[in-house]
């Protein structure tokens, strides 16, 4: 059994109480989880708001994939808090000046929202299955249609206008539910690395990115599994987005780091020798070349050279999956990076991974995964790409 | 049919009348709850007295003050506080330490260490027991000195301000408290303290740090570091009162304060510390 507190080994001089890191491991999986929601969520909001008829096939999926996430988002803040029973005084007790406290309103708001989406989006699917099935999945199929059996082209009008009101007031609840988690890390003074303008901004980028290319990655997983064939047009689309965004994200990520070096405060000596050495890999390597750079670059030319069938399938699915590495490095480097450089500028310190235990990386992991085995269960009830044929 | 139409609004009218006395009541209730829970979100800073029934936190402003020049090092203070405060015995976790800052012949950066530091620790044998390695024998030291550190109780904590729960609050007197059967132990707080005041119980899931002895003070004592310091280093007192040792060490010394430059505004003020310390 592992000890339920690491110490960090540093080097120079910290602070006494910092030998503790005290956000884990966890805390790089929330916001890279709330990110893939944010994402997710971008994607089915290209099509249903402005009109991407090309991502039509994934427009579904997103939404549940955004659904299927939004649902692990607090798990892993519950494992790190210390008395997790107290969580629902979030709610109850704001602290009106802690970005923190926004973030029971902003969950609570967007999942709500997400649920109805999802239920109008469904409803023909329900109501049908309501009609045929017997036995319990029946009795489920007819709770869901909450009495609503009404598909007339009357009814349908009315579903596809508050599907898209809903996208559109989604669209500033899933940004804003990530670039809040920006601004917790972004508007504090404490530590030079977090403390930017440019934070949610950063994060919101990232999370867009990581969220189209989860969806590349699911679309060709699912077609692969069902059999059927990979649109192209849609899996162009979905690169052009990404394509696009990669470019936004890696420019401000790349304007943050350059103010901290132009501007060189207090401490810039150790940031540089921190991000020089133990963080060159996870940060330059990982996360801006192999994760930016050869997704950036593979897309491109892709793009330039109009490459199609096979090769852009296995070339996107390929930019998709660094990418997704990438955004996760990201998260890593902000959370435990900004914890490893010390508040006192003048030491680091080397975050000790726990691998058991309620924050330890196998727990983590499962919370990355969990959601993705819910998706799998949720499009049985809900098939995404069903309601594509039927129309 | 128009016997019928009145019926019918006869029957909505009582459904409406059931409706709204049912409404009523999940009305009082649902506002007996909002009371109840007011009354944790009214501010405690807004109440009257805490905790003490016969100490009026409105009458007090404490502050401390540290004296560089007179710190020998001796960490009886560290000591005294973590027994007096119930701070685990370990190297990691602290209400107060002391800094040592040493310049050697032809560096013209300081070397810094604290009670925690393994070389220190090995020097002492135990992580319960503090004290300073002379781990600079040999070497010509330029110049040295030790800067106690505890919590700054700042005028306008960060700490405080991102509490999602408002757990922890600044009291009428100055001092930053924290109601650890509210804290949920996010741990926010104590990424925002730029001093590294903070730190987390494990053991009861709840965030701790320096009150200045608050169960001390409250009652008329001195923080269990003053009391024990053998060279008045630490200096404690009200500065409501105009003749209080802290008043005095204010007004006769050019003080000054770590970090200002984060707005803080600290309510520990140093004397005797240069431009490494921070």
């Amino acid at each position: 059994m592992e000890p339920s507190v690491h110490y960090a080994p540093y080097t120079g001089w910290v602070y006494p109480n910092e030998t503790v890191i005290e956000w884990s491991v966890a805390i790089v999986v929330y916001p890279y989880i709330t990110g893939l929601v944010a994402g997710a969520f971008t994607v089915s909001s290209l099509y249903q708001v402005f009109g991407f008829e090309r991502l039509k096939p994934v427009a579904h999926l997103a939404l549940l994939t955004s659904l299927c996430f939004m649902f692990f988002v607090p798990l892993p803040l519950l494992l790190h808090l210390g008395h997790p029973e107290r969580a629902f005084n979030n709610l109850l007790t704001p602290n009106l000046s802690s970005a923190m406290a926004m973030f029971g309103y902003f969950a609570t708001f967007y999942i709500v929202l997400l649920l109805i989406e999802t239920w109008f989006a469904f409803r023909p699917h329900i109501v049908e299955q309501a009609q045929k099935r017997n036995g319990w999945t029946g009795t489920f199929y007819r709770a869901l249609t909450l009495g609503s059996y009404d598909l007339s082209e009357k009814a349908l009008r009315y579903d596809a206008k508050w599907i898209f009101w809903l996208a559109i007031a989604g669209i500033p609840g899933a940004h804003g539910l990530h670039g809040y988690v920006g601004f917790i890390f972004g508007s504090l003074k404490s530590r030079e690395w977090w403390s930017s303008d440019l934070m949610p901004l950063v994060f919101l980028f990232s999370a867009i990115i990581s969220g189209v290319a989860l969806l590349i990655v699911l679309y060709v997983l699912s077609c692969k599994l069902r059999r059927t064939p990979i649109d192209l047009a849609c899996i162009k689309g979905l690169a052009y987005t990404v394509w696009a965004f990669i470019i936004v994200a890696f420019l401000l990520e790349g304007l943050e780091f350059a103010n901290i070096v132009y501007k060189a405060r207090e401490g810039i000596e150790v940031i540089m020798q921190y991000v020089t050495g133990p963080l060159l890999i996870p940060y330059f390597v990982l996360q801006f070349g192999l994760g930016s750079i050869v997704p950036l670059l593979l897309l491109s030319y892709m793009i330039w050279r109009g490459t199609t069938g096979r090769e852009l399938v296995v070339g996107v699915t390929l930019s998709a999956c660094l990418v997704l590495f990438s955004v996760f490095m990201m998260r890593w480097n902000v959370v435990i990076g900004g914890q490893e450089l010390s508040k006192t500028g003048k030491g680091l310190l080397t975050y000790p991974m726990q691998v058991f235990g309620k924050e330890g990386l196998i727990v983590s992991l499962s919370m990355v995964i969990a959601p993705l085995i819910v998706l799998l269960g949720i499009t049985r009830l809900f098939p995404p790409w069903v309601h594509k044929a039927a129309q | 049919m128009k016997r019928e139409a009145i019926s019918a609004l006869r029957a909505r009218r009582g459904f409406l009348r059931k409706i709204g006395v049912a409404g009523a009541a999940v009305a009082a209730g649902s506002t007996a709850v909002l009371r109840k829970v007011a009354a944790k979100s009214e501010s405690a800073a807004a109440q009257k007295s805490f905790p003490t029934a016969d100490y009026d936190w409105t009458k007090r402003k404490w502050a401390f003050g540290v004296d560089a020049n007179k710190c020998i090092g001796c960490l009886r203070c560290v000591e005294a506080c973590k027994r007096e405060n119930n701070v685990p015995l370990d190297a990691h976790h602290f209400n107060t330490w002391v800094e040592r800052y040493v310049y050697l012949e032809g560096e013209d950066k300081p070397r810094i260490d604290s009670q925690q530091d393994p070389v220190n620790i090995a020097a002492s044998g135990s992580e319960g027991e503090y004290r300073f390695a002379d781990r600079y024998k040999g070497a010509k030291v330029e110049k040295a000195f030790f800067v106690p550190k505890l919590c700054n109780q700042c005028e306008h904590p960060p700490c405080v301000q991102v509490c999602p729960v408002g757990a922890t609050y600044k009291g009428a007197d100055g001092v930053v408290l924290i109601d650890a059967k509210y804290c949920i132990g996010c741990r926010y707080c104590v990424q925002a303290c730029p001093y590294g005041a903070r730190w987390f119980n494990e053991e009861k899931g709840v965030t701790q740090k320096c009150y200045w002895c608050y169960h001390r003070i409250s009652k008329g004592l001195q923080p269990a570091c003053v009391e024990v310091c053998p060279v008045g280093a630490r200096v404690f007192g009200d500065r409501n009162d105009h003749e209080s040792p802290i008043s005095l060490f204010i007004r006769n010394n050019r003080v000054q304060v770590l970090r200002p430059e984060t707005g803080n505004e600290p309510n520990v003020f140093y004397v005797g510390i240069d431009k490494a310390v921070s």
